[in-house]
């Protein structure tokens, strides 16, 4: 278990994360979504202990990073598959991991085989594609056989094999009882992937709950009608108290079921053509709840209209 | 133990060492071979075989500066820093390891310089014998080391290659010797910086070769005995790893 209170990160003036507190379960994957700089890999780093909060602290199982002994084995961390120096191999490079830490050699053996790297475990890890990298990440946040897991957008750049790979990979050691913590700015990806979810944006916590809960909280449910007698339909509707608005030939409704707005109809005499449920999509519901705390907005996003809330129309961030 | 284990593997898993052991033998045992060969005017000498020993020292500390800032280069620090959380036992580790080797290619190439010497001239007399002879020679291992120390702390400040490795090499060869050009207190001042007193450990009281001057080592006029010579050289390269250890400990890997 992850247990983050109060923590608060900053770089000179600007506030990477701010006053975050959340808990990450064990025997579950748990999702850390927020757009890009919102502060996940600062918070990831101050969980590793390679970065001191400013203030608040951040526990694993109920001790400081720097408190754990042989610390691989309780958490593997997979924070940037780069780590590795170019012209090591493969097995050199989990060989001094595994000594730090007082891991048996075959143990790296184990783990090569375990991510499918055994054939390629004597090249220069620098040559290894993004995937193979990926991979070899993996097989050094699981050398320790911790309880504790953490990656940092691992699907980044992957193929849509890799990715299914990685998700199942995670599920799995969930599955095993492991608290798994998961990065990504990609709600899609997250809902696939986590089944709760931490969602930051400027570094502020938004919202911790179930993934499901989270997408029906965030996506509002509508339910398009159409009917030849839609001014009476909309008059209807308008004293149940619904809001109501037009969509090419058919009206949108939200705060009312389907099974309300036909029996509604029914009673009126109204003859419905279509009665169906909307769902937004999950990009949709993403940027309304994170929308405020993107930290450069595109200025693109309404189309012509020119941001006016002060933010310079300005590049996207880049940064993990 | 681990940890020195630990710093071992990282050391001999990458080429850089390799290349800069081969440098080092090459441009010491490769100059004394060229003083025993072509300088026919005086004879040679322990101390004459040990001319070169600065440009291996400058290649070593090239290597052991490497050692560290590689790792902040790949990140491969933060990996260890995660694995291993106690950052002053790393970069302890790190050190020594680094100026254990240092100290074998320092004795190696010391050792290397006579014979190779020997080879080309066996009529010399290079038997060594006196407390100087065996300073001049194996007292190329401990400066080796010490300097090792200093380079891996630099590095660990600097965190740049190109960085560290330019102030290590300026500092060696040119503000030491330049600093004499400074009026009146040049002389001084110089007479305390940590590779001119390094020197007189290898070099000094007295030169009992007898040789001119320019045939060996350039002679310190550090005025402190051989072994307080090392002793404060040692003593500067502590501070260094000191300060970087606080540093290490207080900054965000």
């Amino acid at each position: 278990m992850i247990e983050a209170v109060g923590l608060t990160k900053r770089y000179g003036r600007t506030v990477a994360v701010d006053d975050l507190s959340f808990t990450v379960q064990a025997g579950r994957v748990t999702g850390f979504l927020g757009p890009n700089g919102a502060g996940k890999s600062t918070t990831m780093r101050m969980i590793l202990g390679l970065d001191a909060p400013n203030a608040g602290s951040v526990r694993i199982d109920g001790k400081r990073y720097q408190d754990l002994h042989h610390p691989l084995r309780t958490v593997g961390a997979l924070l940037d598959a780069k780590w590795v120096h170019p012209n090591r191999s493969a097995r050199a490079h989990l060989r001094w991991l595994a000594r730090s830490n007082d891991l048996p050699a075959r143990r790296v053996d184990e783990v090569l085989e375990l991510v499918g790297l055994t054939g390629v475990a004597g090249r220069r890890a620098g040559g290894f594609s993004l995937g193979m990298s990926q991979r070899l990440g993996i097989a050094a946040a699981l050398l320790g056989d911790p309880q504790v897991l953490l990656f940092d957008e691992p699907v980044n750049g992957l193929d849509p094999e890799g990715i299914l790979w990685i998700r199942r990979f995670m599920h799995r050691l969930a599955d095993e009882g492991r608290t798994v913590f998961v990065s990504s700015h990609l709600l899609s990806e997250m809902a696939l992937t986590a089944q709760e979810l931490v969602v930051i944006g400027k570094g502020k916590l938004i919202a911790q709950s179930s993934t499901e809960e989270f997408v029906a909280k965030a996506t509002e449910n509508t339910v398009l009608v159409r009917s030849p007698q839609l001014a009476a339909l909309r008059t209807a509707l308008g004293r149940a108290g619904v809001s109501v608005r037009d969509e090419g030939a058919g009206l949108i409704v939200s705060g009312m079921d389907s099974a309300e707005i036909g029996e509604l109809a029914a009673a009126n005499g109204a003859v419905l053509h279509e009665l169906s449920p909307q769902r937004g999509s999950l990009e949709e519901a993403f940027i309304q709840l994170t929308g405020d705390s993107v930290e450069y907005h595109a200025g693109l996003t309404d189309g012509s209209t020119p941001s006016s809330d002060g933010h310079r129309p300005d590049l996207v961030t880049t940064g993990k | 133990m681990t940890l020195l284990a630990v710093e071992r593997i990282k050391l001999f898993t990458t080429r850089s060492p390799l290349w800069c052991t081969l440098m080092a033998l090459a441009v010491t045992i490769g100059f004394a071979a060229l003083i025993a060969g072509v300088d026919n005017e005086n004879p040679v000498t322990i101390a004459s075989t040990q001319f070169g020993y600065n440009f291996g020292l400058v290649v070593v500390m090239v290597m052991a500066a490497l050692a560290i800032t590689t790792e902040y280069r790949f990140s491969t620090i933060r990996a260890t820093f995660q694995a291993v959380p106690n950052r002053s036992a790393v970069l302890a580790a790190k050190t020594g390891v680094v100026a254990l080797f240092a100290g074998v290619v320092g004795l190696v190439t010391a050792f290397g310089s006579v014979l190779i010497s020997k080879a080309i001239k066996p009529s010399a007399d290079l038997a060594i014998n006196t407390a100087f002879e065996w300073r001049a020679v194996a007292g190329v291992g401990l400066v080796y080391a010490i300097a090792a120390v200093i380079a891996v702390a630099v590095g660990s400040l600097v965190r740049h290659s190109a960085g560290a490795i330019s102030l290590l090499l300026i500092w060696n060869m040119l503000v030491e010797s330049l600093i004499s050009l400074i009026p009146k207190v040049g002389d001084d001042i110089q007479r305390w910086m940590p590779f001119y007193v390094a020197n007189r450990f290898l070099t000094g009281d007295p030169d009992v070769t007898n040789r001119p001057i320019g045939e060996g080592p350039p002679p310190s006029e550090s005025l402190l005995s051989p072994w307080w010579a090392l002793a404060y050289f040692a003593g500067i390269a502590l501070a260094f790893l000191i300060t970087a250890m606080v540093v290490a400990n207080k900054r965000d890997a």
